[in-house]
């Protein structure tokens, strides 16, 4: 096989991955440009607006790790939203009308997701009945039970603890202050972790045989990728540090990650969702699969239902409307199958955040929320699209 | 023969898929009012070849020249190879489960006047299509009601209905019990006396002989050789194939039989939804090193014996008794049965056997995941060792253990599922149909590796609608009738006439105790 072809079936394989990247680094490009053009220039890339990123979205990747969990076994949930709601006004009854400490209620609360994903489960899982009808019922039950558990009421204030879940960046444990020490030592330490981790990857591919990518490409993307960390770990430092958000996020980014990929458990939820009937005559208990990935959506749902709450500091009976619809666009554009079987935990992190950094753009430049959804929505189905076109293209 | 006195003349005919050339140098001629048979491994590119003609890859796409009726035909569509009368059923049949057979026969071309269908005269036509092929059957039936042979039917109804001149039966019988295949061959032979020019496109040689006027053989993508029926043999043909003499079609096996391995006793087993017994009191027995074979009509319970003593995976109310090395064996679920040393290798392979989008790595390693794991986390390196080591024992023919399974022929992914199972150190293998759809040189392999498990001292469990595959392999056979086991032949006293015999005898004497029953 020549070098020429090589890289091309190297490119239709990894386009999607590679792609993804590229196609975030172009948007934030984009908006950069467009918002340093305008009448009155602004920089899109100040760490203000690097740090809100995270701040706004967190909630967004974190239902999107565990929707791809569900997406990838077969189903779906769309129930999210309102989980989040309802477990954001149960962590405010525990912590602001029962007084409990913060310490207790979070766990609490997380036990209550755990308890909301299970029951969902238990019917998608043995009664096999269609996880968008399961869920479609949680939507509305939990919605009414955000309801009638806040009396149509907001409830807050919360402790400073509580919010600084939330809102809180890490100390500076360094004692430099400005730039944020830490901040700049967990951005060295992750490049070299991920160039180092990739570089074992490529060893341990020649050894088994597997066409390494070629080497240009390697260089490229860890190029891209230490750049990226660079620039976001510096603008932060220079700012007010690290955010807590952004510790839970690349920390549950990277369980996650390596539970999809590299655990039995993982390895299942794919098989699963490739084709359950296979899978289940190959001795793997498939509905007890199916109900752990409700279970483990449950919990995320109420995480992240806890740090909206946090962040607006209220739990509000409107909370998380329309959060399942964008964490399910985060998936699909970040690659996943509709039929389950296949996805990735980076490529959905990646999707979200370019669901995010558009947000966040086409806020700053004043665009309506009328416009702004129908962009999405366009981008929504441009990404599936190129993913179908794609594989046609090589079948 | 001249391009004149063909109906079709496919001349040089190439085509390329990116990095494969599928086809080189093709050529074909069918004259008019005959039945052509082609045949070929899989992967020969038969199917490929179909597809250049049918127009589902368009003029442009492939090289060479396509004569049709007199003309140089360039197909954009299957839409242009129908209307010139070219139609094509394939192996999976295009029908609607739901849709009665006369919505079904019209779907498309609807029997309408401006978009309202007329009922009663879309029923009469299709009662007079029914008639011509032979099948009687209410217009109204869903066609869900229908077997797979009655289903066949139905499609060769419906290209009647569309005027029909050139008909191609992509392995028609694959899926049919013999006496089905017996009238699906009349009626191709009935055609062909009302003029319908016929492809067939088959693996089973004896019907080959039956109906072909001609044979093309494909190899690797290029035409080997046409033959005329008075030089048609099954040894010429299979030589031409694989491209090698195959004097004996199953390979040599000194048995080394030992102790019993597996007992199964009193196996009784309920219809999943209907209050039917589907398999009644059956038992049978497997020793170290022994083959044994099932042998039975489609129905006879076979594929459900095998799958309700794996983990129960399928019917209810199962009562009965298993012993493996001599201790009663838990096979209430799939992981238990397994743990107990059994193995169900199944008949539906890309449905129920493998994750065709997979790569074969992790399609080997699915049912022990935790042989290739440490503590709950995976060894990519030990999974891709594991394959690699299946991949050249088995001879899976692909460069790397990475290939998606999807991409395999069918004897290839049929390797893929028996590395899996082996993969779980099996003591009893069960392996229901194992060479369905498997070309000729693949069925050997599968053969060889059969024997190969036996001679380590293992216990085989063959399923097979195949007489003469069931008499070639086994060392016993156990003859299953209407969910029973009504008897067992040695591998001396074993013959097709012996099996029938027993299954036909089992049915009169059926009857006779129903008709008692009744009297009483």
């Amino acid at each position: 096989m020549s070098d020429e072809n090589g890289m091309r079936t190297h490119l239709g394989g990894h386009l999607r991955e590679n792609g993804m990247l590229l196609a975030l680094l172009a948007i934030v490009a984009f908006f950069a440009v467009l918002l340093q053009m305008q009448d009155r220039p602004v920089n899109f890339l100040q760490p203000l607006n690097i740090a809100n990123l995270f701040l706004q979205n967190g909630h967004v990747i974190i239902l999107a790790l565990g929707m791809l969990l569900v997406i990838v076994a077969g189903h779906i949930d769309l129930s999210v939203g309102s989980v989040a709601a309802f477990t954001g006004a149960v962590s405010a009854w525990l912590i602001v009308t029962l007084g409990w400490p913060v310490w207790a209620a979070v766990p609490a609360t997380l036990l209550v997701g755990a308890a909301i994903g299970a029951a969902q489960g238990y019917w998608v899982a043995w009664w096999r009945i269609p996880s968008f009808i399961v869920t479609l019922a949680g939507m509305m039950v939990f919605r009414g039970a955000t309801m009638w558990m806040l009396g149509g009421q907001n409830i807050g204030p919360f402790p400073r603890e509580f919010q600084f879940m939330a809102n809180g960046y890490l100390p500076d444990l360094t004692g430099i202050g400005k730039p944020h020490g830490l901040t700049l030592i967990l951005a060295s330490a992750a490049i070299i972790l991920l160039v180092s981790l990739g570089l074992k990857a490529r060893v341990r591919d020649a050894k088994f045989g597997i066409t390494p990518e070629p080497m240009g490409f390697f260089v490229f993307r860890m190029v891209v990728i230490t750049a990226a960390i660079g620039f976001v770990g510096w603008q932060l430092a220079s700012f007010r540090g690290f955010p807590i958000v952004m510790l839970i996020l690349v920390v549950l980014t990277v369980i996650y990650a390596f539970f999809t990929e590299n655990t039995v458990a993982g390895r299942r939820i794919y098989a699963l969702g490739g084709n359950e009937k296979a899978t289940k005559l190959s001795g793997i208990r498939t509905e007890r699969m199916v109900f752990l990935c409700f279970v483990n959506m449950g919990v995320l749902a109420a995480l992240a239902g806890m740090l909206v709450t946090a962040r607006l500091n209220s739990a509000t009976p409107k909370a998380g409307t329309g959060f399942e619809l964008d964490a399910i666009a985060s998936v699909f554009i970040g690659g996943a199958a509709m039929a389950g079987g296949s996805g990735k935990i980076v490529g959905v992190v990646i999707g979200a955040l370019i669901m995010g950094v558009m947000n966040m753009g086409m806020s700053m430049m004043s665009l309506g929320i009328d416009y702004q959804q129908m962009i999405k929505g366009a981008v929504l189905l441009a990404a599936v699209w190129f993913d179908i076109y794609n594989k046609q293209k090589r079948g | 023969m001249t391009s004149s006195s063909s109906l079709l003349e496919m001349r040089n005919i190439g085509k390329s898929f990116p990095g494969v050339r599928a086809l080189d140098q093709v050529n074909l001629s069918v004259a008019p009012g005959e039945i052509h048979a082609i045949c070929g491994e899989n992967g020969a590119g038969k199917s490929t070849l179909m597809k250049v003609l049918s127009g589902v890859y368009p003029a442009g796409s492939y090289d060479g020249e396509i004569h049709y009726d007199g003309a140089t035909a360039s197909f954009r569509s299957i839409r242009d190879s129908e209307a010139k009368g070219i139609i094509i059923i394939h192996q999976e049949l295009a029908l609607v489960p739901l849709l009665s057979i006369a919505e079904n026969m019209f779907l498309g071309n609807e029997v309408a006047n401006r978009g309202v269908i007329s009922w009663p005269e879309a029923w009469a036509k299709t009662a007079a299509l029914l008639q011509k092929v032979g099948l009687r059957e209410s217009p109204q039936t869903p066609v869900e009601k229908l077997g797979v042979g009655k289903q066949q039917l139905i499609e060769i109804a419906k290209a009647l209905a569309k005027d029909v001149r050139l008909l191609i039966l992509d392995e028609p019988t694959a899926a049919l019990q013999e006496n089905d295949s017996a009238k699906l061959l009349d009626l191709m032979l009935e055609l062909k006396a009302q003029g319908v020019t016929q492809i067939i496109i088959s693996h089973k040689l004896n019907e080959i002989r039956r109906v072909a006027d001609r044979v093309t053989v494909i190899r690797d993508g290029s035409t080997v050789s046409t033959m005329t029926r008075d030089e048609i043999t099954e040894d010429r043909i299979i030589r031409d194939m694989v491209g090698r003499d195959m004097a004996n079609r199953y390979p040599h096996r000194e048995p080394q039989i030992g102790e019993v391995l597996m007992e199964v006793r009193d196996w009784n087993v309920t219809h999943p939804e209907q209050p039917r017994q589907v398999i009644r009191d059956a038992g049978f027995t497997v020793r170290r090193g022994e083959i044994v074979g099932i042998a039975g009509l489609m129905g006879s319970g076979r594929t459900e014996l095998a799958m309700s003593l794996f983990g129960r995976s399928y019917g209810r109310e199962i009562r009965g008794a298993v012993t493996i090395k001599g201790e009663r064996a838990d096979l209430s679920t799939v992981p238990a049965a397994i743990a107990a040393g059994l193995a169900y290798v199944t008949e539906d392979r890309k449905h129920l056997g493998l994750i065709l989008d997979e790569p074969i790595a992790k399609n080997v390693s699915l049912a022990n995941l935790r042989g290739i794991a440490e503590r709950g986390v995976l060894s990519r390196g030990r999974e891709a060792q594991v394959a690699e080591g299946y991949r050249q024992a088995m001879r899976i023919r692909t460069p790397t253990v990475f290939q998606q399974v999807g991409n395999l022929s069918g004897g290839n992914q049929q390797k893929v599922v028996l590395s899996k199972w082996l993969f779980t150190e099996p003591d009893v293998l069960i392996l229901d149909e194992p060479t369905r759809g498997i070309d000729v040189g693949a069925k050997y392999e599968i053969y060889n590796i059969m024997n190969e498990l036996a001679a380590q001292g293992r216990g085989v469990v063959m399923i097979s609608s195949e007489m003469p595959e069931l008499l070639g392999m086994c060392d016993r056979i156990c003859v299953m009738n209407e969910g029973r086991i009504i008897g067992e032949l040695p591998k001396a006293e074993a013959s097709q006439e012996a099996i029938m015999a027993m299954i036909l005898r089992d049915g009169t004497s059926e009857e006779d105790v129903t008709n008692g029953e009744r009297v009483a």
